[in-house]
């Protein structure tokens, strides 16, 4: 067991100390007010003795809001309480300028200020820069792309602008019709009886006015996972620039790339300085224009997030030429069981717009039976076109 | 809080000290408690165990889609309305409290003794009830357009569950407290068994817990949970099975209390599970 931080004999009290923890814990992302500081410190309060098992399970209840972050909490906790008898100089929380950028919804405007202070240098990852972009490749590789590509280079905030545009219409032809609630209406369904009972009372009693209620319309959630192997790299600006739009215009759209692994860049692309955005997503998603395994990432997904994020209104819009280096049957498994969640599944391909394409990476081969709808595209106009096909669905 | 653990135990729940900690905060500071975690964790037993030790009611609300405010919170009754309106009462009388059908949420602010409320399964509701919920659970006071402000008489014990249907909202996370409740270690498994099956040898119990908790291990489609191993071992003790290595075929009749779908009965063919239950031994 890990000794107790000392502290500096200077700082004011174990009230500072709490909060230096509060901002400790929001500098790694923890989302703490300063309600939950008084929670805290009211729960302490309330404990018999302070003992540290207690103080940590009564902290921990208090701030972590969510599974991942109760599984991180203990590591944080011992990190500033338990830090070897370590002293800690400073308890005060100095004022700085934080660049929280949560999962605020803010609208555009946030001019491209190039990334003022926020520019996050990739740190130098060395070992075999080999693989080169490998532009025009048609079969796919094995090994991941350690180079570093920046999404800057590829995307403009223009594109990022007009994706935004087609990003609401296709949420919008994605509506769901199918919601359980029921709202007043001039016609419907069922009976409002409550509305009935009061339009009752004008006519002395006499139900002569019915009024209605029906279900509304519901917007579907949009998961959009995008191939960024170094097969798909010539089509990556359109893709990515609809990443970024569909989430600028759609709080509960949601993004991951993959490539030989799948990451989420859901909060990252949410950044209201739409270069910066991006400028975060390379930095999460390394390995760029490197192999694919298009069934593994896509098991991934259905291992974790799938299984907290995708319902039964959910559009999974996989964008990906198909070509993989995992067994064909891994990708029709995955799909298998990602669409047992109730889901549908869109897979749009680049490579279906040339004359004569057939599918047959035996990849997309597998994946056919198990899509509901299959299209090209290439670029944002085709995207846009696809609106109609969307509204079939 | 060792007193509620020891409360609890008492009504057959074992909680872990985390679990404890959580419980004993949300009862003494007030504030809704939500537990997380996999389905058959035991979220919903903590409701009832916690009512039961605190000699309360547990009112229940189970959420699902498409859950409104005429569900959860009042409804008027309209047949004894239009009886009254026909038998010509006026618009005052009608929304009066007599003619209020209370629900699970108006019942449980309306209470002599503050009652235990369990909101089940949230993350089934909508996000317009989540809104809903939050203004009830800040306020503690629910307001009806006809007939005014109903002010809570006592705050109850609020518990909410969610196994992660879709993502609560950061406003519901950040007013409660939280707990992730995860699977039981050997240690606490046992004692469950224990409490809950006080007849079953020592030998068996253990080899119960080893097996369940080497087959959550397994790829399964769905992990088998604490109500599940306490079905196994009550179909066990049924079929009269001192030991798990000593009848196979009992065995595999048994497993269809721990895996409730086809591709998981066929993840685990008797061989695999002579294999586990050897290990468990």
């Amino acid at each position: 067991m890990s000794r107790v931080t000392r502290f500096a004999a200077r700082d004011p009290g174990p009230m500072a100390r709490l909060s230096a923890f509060m901002d400790h814990l929001r500098s790694h992302g923890f989302q703490l007010g300063v309600s939950e500081t008084a929670t805290a410190t009211s729960a302490l309060l309330c404990l018999p003795t302070p003992e540290p098992g207690a103080v940590r399970s009564a902290l921990r209840a208090v701030c972590a809001g969510n599974a991942e972050q109760a599984a991180r909490f203990d590591a944080l906790f011992d990190a500033f309480w338990m830090d070897a008898g370590r002293v800690r100089q400073k308890a005060v929380p100095t004022d700085r300028a934080a660049d929280h950028t949560s999962s605020s919804r803010r609208d555009e405007g946030a001019e491209p200020a190039a990334g003022a202070g926020g520019i996050h240098a990739p740190d130098g990852h060395d070992g075999g820069e080999a693989e080169s972009d490998g532009e025009g490749l048609l079969q796919a590789a094995r090994n991941a792309n350690l180079m570093k590509k920046d999404l800057r280079d590829l995307v403009s905030p223009d594109d990022i602008r007009q994706a935004e545009a087609i990003a609401r219409r296709l949420g919008a032809a994605l509506r769901d019709r199918r919601s359980r609630r029921r709202k007043a209406a001039r016609r419907g369904s069922v009976l409002d009886f409550r509305r009935t009972i009061r339009r009752a009372l004008q006519t002395g009693g006499a139900p002569l006015r019915l009024a209605m209620r029906r279900r509304p319309d519901r917007p579907v959630k949009i998961a959009a996972l995008v191939d960024v192997s170094g097969s798909m790299l010539v089509y990556a600006r359109p893709f990515l620039a609809f990443l970024a739009g569909l989430l600028r215009a759609d709080d509960a759209a949601d993004a991951y790339l993959f490539h030989t692994r799948l990451t989420r860049i859901t909060e990252a692309l949410r950044d209201e300085d739409p270069m910066r955005a991006l400028n975060r997503t390379t930095l999460l998603a390394d390995g760029i224009g490197g192999g694919s395994k298009i069934g593994g990432a896509l098991q991934h997904f259905n291992r974790s997030y799938a299984r907290r994020l995708v319902d039964g209104r959910t559009v999974v819009l996989i964008l990906s030429d198909g070509y993989d280096t995992d067994p064909p049957e891994a990708i029709a498994d995955a799909l298998a069981e990602l669409r047992r969640r109730g889901c549908r599944i869109v897979w749009l391909n680049p490579l279906k717009g040339w004359r004569g394409y057939e599918p047959v990476a035996r990849g997309m081969a597998a994946a056919l039976p198990h899509l509901d709808l299959f299209e090209a595209a290439n670029t944002l106009d085709d995207l846009a076109a696809l609106e109609q096909r969307l509204e079939a669905l | 809080m060792k007193d509620l653990q020891q409360q609890l135990a008492r009504q057959g729940y074992v909680a872990g000290d985390d679990l404890a900690m959580a419980l004993h905060l949300a009862v003494t500071l007030g504030r809704p408690l939500l537990l997380e975690g996999a389905a058959g964790v035991g979220k919903t037993e903590i409701a009832r165990a916690l009512a039961a030790a605190r000699e309360t009611r547990l009112i229940r609300l189970q959420c699902y889609e498409g859950l409104d405010a005429s569900h959860a919170i009042y409804e008027w009754n309209y047949q004894r309305q239009l009886l009254a309106i026909q038998a010509g009462r006026g618009e005052e009388d009608i929304f009066s409290r007599q003619y209020l059908l209370e629900r699970p949420l108006l019942q449980a602010i309306t209470q002599a003794m503050p009652p235990v409320l369990l909101i089940d399964e949230i993350d089934r509701a909508d996000e317009e009830f989540e809104a809903y919920l939050l203004e009830i659970l800040s306020d503690f006071q629910v307001t009806v357009p006809e007939l005014g402000t109903i002010e809570a008489t006592t705050r109850p014990i609020v518990i909410l569950t969610a196994n992660g249907t879709r993502d609560l909202s950061d406003a519901l996370r950040r007013r409660c407290l939280y707990t992730h409740v995860d699977y039981p270690d050997r240690k606490t498994e046992l004692a469950i068994l224990n409490a809950r099956h006080p007849g079953l040898e020592a030998k068996l119990a253990g080899q119960i817990v080893g097996f369940v908790q080497s087959l959550r291990k397994e790829e399964l489609r769905k992990t088998p949970g604490i109500a599940e191993m306490l079905d196994f071992a009550a179909a066990l003790a049924g079929l009269g099975l001192s030991d798990l290595t000593e009848d196979p075929a009992a065995l595999s009749a048994a497993l269809a209390t721990l895996l409730k779908t086809e591709a998981d009965r066929a993840a685990i063919p008797p061989e695999v599970a002579a294999r586990l239950a050897g290990k468990a031994a």
